[in-house]
């Protein structure tokens, strides 16, 4: 064949939708709640098991702005995750493989996510502890 | 005509030389861990939601009971677990080298497993009577 045509997987061709994006995102927040949101889980509660001395650096460190950067960044990154795993394990069972089925569920676990997200601080913030 | 998924020879059959049958077993346990950490971590946001406070009395007063340090024990062995197997299969993914591979592996379990001895032996101290300090 004289024409050369594109071979695939050909990162240069791909065209970024929302399904697609929707897969690297649940690698990316599914890691990134590993290194990051374990290791914050795992200081806050040797923080709390130490002493107060300890458990005020912690909450120095959470009422920061970087904390709460991380603490909104990781309730994100965790309702992303479950609702995306939640797709993942619907697809397990060989459900929603049709490619308009595919691309809505993907759109709603973003709108889903960041639902979540304000739903879980806005009741933190009025209903719960109210701060860190 | 249905798909025959015995890729193995018939002299490997014969020989019982096949599949040592625990090939989804890495899988299988990714979504039981699933399962887990969704009830769990359901279970944990609404507990953060209906805490008074996160002062350090308040969190120690609640893990201090049964019914809270136990779910807490198995939250850190779920979503642990769930990384564990999550963040293996990246490196697989994208660590091609065997050597570099072995060392992200080995490294991987450190943390792991480092981490959550900590979070769970935190957790222990006080539900058993508390911290000294």
């Amino acid at each position: 064949m004289a024409e050369k045509r594109p071979l695939s997987p050909h990162l240069g061709i791909w065209k970024w939708q929302v399904h697609a994006i929707t897969s690297i995102t649940h690698r990316i927040t599914g890691n990134g709640l590993v290194f990051a949101g374990l290791t914050a889980f795992a200081w806050w509660l040797v923080a709390a098991a130490t002493s107060q001395e300890a458990y005020d650096i912690f909450s120095a460190f959470a009422g920061s702005i970087f904390g709460w950067i991380l603490w909104v960044g990781l309730s994100w990154a965790a309702f992303q995750h479950l609702l995306s795993g939640i797709r993942h394990l619907a697809m397990d069972s060989g459900w929603g493989y049709e490619i308009g089925i595919s691309r809505l569920s993907a759109t709603w676990v973003w709108i889903g996510a960041v639902v979540l997200t304000a739903a879980f601080w806005a009741l933190f913030l009025l209903a719960g502890p109210g701060g860190i | 005509m249905a798909t025959d998924f015995n890729s193995g020879s018939d002299l490997k059959r014969v020989r019982g030389l096949g599949s040592a049958k625990s090939g989804v077993h890495h899988w299988w346990l990714q979504r039981v861990t699933a399962a887990g950490n969704l009830i769990l971590l359901a279970w944990f946001i609404a507990s953060l939601i209906l805490l008074p406070s996160l002062a350090r009395s308040s969190v120690l007063a609640w893990l201090s009971s049964p019914l809270v340090a136990i779910p807490m024990l198995l939250l850190i062995l779920s979503t642990f677990w769930h990384a564990r197997l999550g963040v293996q299969v990246m490196i697989e993914d994208y660590v091609h080298s065997e050597g570099r591979k072995l060392l992200a592996f080995i490294a991987l379990n450190f943390f792991i497993f480092g981490t959550a001895a900590v979070a769970a032996f935190s957790v222990l101290i006080i539900a058993f009577g508390g911290p000294r300090g």
